[in-house]
């Protein structure tokens, strides 16, 4: 059985101009130990992804259908108690900007204990010592001395370890990342990167990474997902899709990355941008950016076809494989 | 990275020895004097049982025939009285000094009381959102509606119609508290309210939710804090306008009885004899509350501009 397992899965935003619908039939499913990426340009809805699996939508959004199974529960029909449980304690997340995620007026200790204590029935002693532990297994620098003091006298790869130390804190089986190094410096990026890593594997922690830096995907996961206007367009082994993508969309942001690009040329980039949410093209929501458009691309939603290791929701490669069946 | 606190974290004393807000206070005249006079004012409202000479509550110590004696200074004063006596005969430093300690305690605990019901239906507005805030905030708009001088003349006015002035004499502390407080808390609801919209999109309270603290966790330790600054710089100026309050309704008869006077009340019992020529009796409880007053909201406005450095001062 899959550690998680998302299967269909639908929120929608109940706005005055109508709902809109920010993920739509979204799958896919990580083992205890896997790693997998999350990529899509902003908006793409990854972000909305990972905060459905916490059941963490806030209003006017809503899971209107599809589940998550974890570890054979589904979360979308928890109780708000048995949800509690599960948050931080089952499935700990670590955001983006490290700046921010520490509340400013309390200092590391007081914010690890106060994790651990609502979890596990252990007293400040004790948790102080879970919580010296975590901060030594993510290299902090004298942890008896930082653990006393407030955010603001850490750097930020400083707070990004920190972070780290607090999700791992209750040792979940799963840690959702959403872009945790993007606003870090580029020299730290790869540091935290390769101290996640190792700590996942260590723990034998599933990684979801949400990202749109497909070199970090490409270098650190086993799987990726690539999302576009709140659907998988995409999915399967990560080298295969970096090697040889099949989608059109896949492709252009892989072309998109500089090192693809010779010395002295544009960059390369996708025509267009992301549609919005509410207007959403028919058909291929892809088709209006798409150079490989054929008949079918504005009319009907591409299934899934297998390519390999992958499946891919594209019409052109549908007709491709079709093709080379008849010819061989 | 500085290796002496790394080696010892300071204590929360030299911490705050070396802290910001100490710099600013010691370079800041206005703010030294405000909070001498201010801490001159309530130690003596403290300590007046030890420090004053008579006690004014105590009928026995009252000669009816030493009454309207001027200030000690004056010609015709008596230098067992400083500052003279009022038209029953007690003395006006003693009184002044027990008036101050009640001015000052109605003046705090309604505050607290204010702050509260203002910081639990402000948090609760702003974190929770939609329905229950349009509501909280509804109620809040219907009481801004009233002036605190009519809910209070009326429900003051009509418990003396009611119970009777005896009972009245009795609860008039209470009474002052509970109404100046309930009649204000929409000021900390509604800056309660404000910063906690401004916070609560900030991630690390998405990091609290997703960490599985429960609401009511996050909403007090998480957001509170963070918006303690406005709630202590409307806490001075508050102080004040409650003492204030207080101090009119006292003039009108719907305070402090004359028997347990506060500054509004000696300001009014000296009202009658203000064109009689005894100026001392309403002046000088008048000066002090003015002071009193005065220093608070400098103190208020000095600690508005440490609190919120961004805040333009012009």
């Amino acid at each position: 059985m899959a550690l998680l397992e998302v299967k269909n899965l639908e929120v929608t935003f109940g706005l005055r101009q109508g709902a809109v619908k920010a993920l739509r039939d979204v799958s896919f499913s990580i083992e205890r130990g896997e790693r997998i990426g999350i990529v899509g340009e902003s908006g793409a809805g990854k972000s909305v992804a990972a905060f459905s699996i916490l059941n963490l939508i806030s209003r006017p959004g809503y899971i209107s259908g599809g589940e998550v199974l974890f570890e054979g529960k589904d979360l979308t029909k928890l109780s708000p108690q048995e949800m509690r449980d599960i948050r931080g304690n089952r499935i700990a997340m670590i955001f983006q900007d490290p700046m921010m995620t520490l509340n400013p007026v309390l200092t590391l200790g007081q914010q690890m204990v106060e994790c651990l204590k609502a979890h596990r029935k252990i007293s400040t002693a004790e948790a102080r010592e879970v919580a010296l532990e975590k901060l030594r297994l993510v290299h902090i620098p004298s942890p008896e001395t930082r653990i006393d003091q407030y955010p603001h006298e850490l750097s930020g790869g400083m707070r990004q370890r920190i972070i780290i130390a607090i999700a791992l804190l209750l040792d979940p089986p799963l840690i959702i990342a959403d872009e945790p190094t993007t606003a870090l410096d580029v020299t730290i990026q790869a540091e935290i990167m390769e101290l996640l890593l190792e700590l996942c594997d260590s723990q034998n922690v599933g990684l979801i990474l949400i990202t749109h830096d497909l070199g970090v995907v490409s270098q650190v996961t086993q799987k990726a997902v690539v999302m576009y206007a709140g659907r998988v367009i995409e999915q399967g082994p990560t080298k295969e899709i970096i090697n040889d993508a099949q989608h059109p969309y896949t492709q252009g942001l892989i072309n998109a990355l500089p090192q693809q690009t010779l010395p002295g040329k544009r960059l390369n980039q996708i025509p267009g941008s992301m549609p919005s949410l509410q207007k959403i093209p028919t058909g291929c929501a892809f088709h209006p950016r798409c150079e490989f458009v054929i008949e079918p691309c504005s009319r009907e939603l591409p299934g899934f076809t297998r390519s390999g290791g992958c499946s891919v929701a594209c019409h052109m490669v549908k007709a491709m494989k079709e093709k080379a069946a008849a010819a061989g | 990275m500085n290796t002496q606190t790394l080696e010892q974290r300071p204590t929360a004393w030299e911490r705050f020895k070396a802290s910001h807000f100490l710099h600013s206070f010691r370079t800041d005249k206005v703010a030294i004097i405000s909070f001498s006079v201010f801490l001159f004012f309530a130690l003596a409202a403290l300590f007046a049982p030890l420090i004053a000479p008579y006690d004014p509550y105590d009928p026995a110590m009252i000669d009816i025939m030493d009454s309207e004696i001027a200030p000690a200074w004056s010609e015709e004063g008596d230098e067992r009285f400083a500052l003279g006596t009022d038209a029953q005969g007690r003395d006006m430093l003693s009184t002044i000094l027990y008036g101050t300690r009640v001015s000052l305690m109605i003046g705090i605990c309604a505050v607290l009381m204010q702050a509260f019901l203002g910081v639990v239906i402000g948090l609760a507005a702003g974190y929770f959102g939609g329905r229950v805030d349009s509501i909280l905030m509804r109620i809040a708009d219907v009481q801004l509606s009233f002036s605190t001088m009519m809910v209070a003349i009326v429900v003051l006015a009509l418990f003396q119609a009611a119970f009777g002035a005896e009972l009245y004499a009795k609860l008039a502390i209470f009474m002052l508290i509970m109404v100046i407080g309930i009649a204000e808390w929409p000021q900390y609801a509604r800056t309660v309210r404000a910063s906690v919209l401004a916070e609560k999109h900030k991630e690390y309270v998405d990091a609290a939710r997703v960490m599985g603290f429960k609401s009511r966790r996050i909403m007090w330790r998480h957001i509170l804090p963070n918006t303690l600054s406005p709630i202590l710089v409307i806490s001075t100026v508050q102080v004040a306008n409650a003492i204030i309050s207080e101090a009119s309704l006292s003039f009108l008869g719907l305070g402090m009885p004359v028997s347990e006077p506060s500054l509004g009340s000696l300001i009014s019992s000296g009202f009658a004899y203000i064109f009689s020529g005894s100026w001392w009796i309403t002046v000088i409880p008048g000066v002090v509350l003015v002071l009193l007053v005065l220093v608070m909201n400098l103190l208020g406005d000095w600690l508005r501009d440490v609190l919120n450095p961004k805040l333009y001062k012009g």
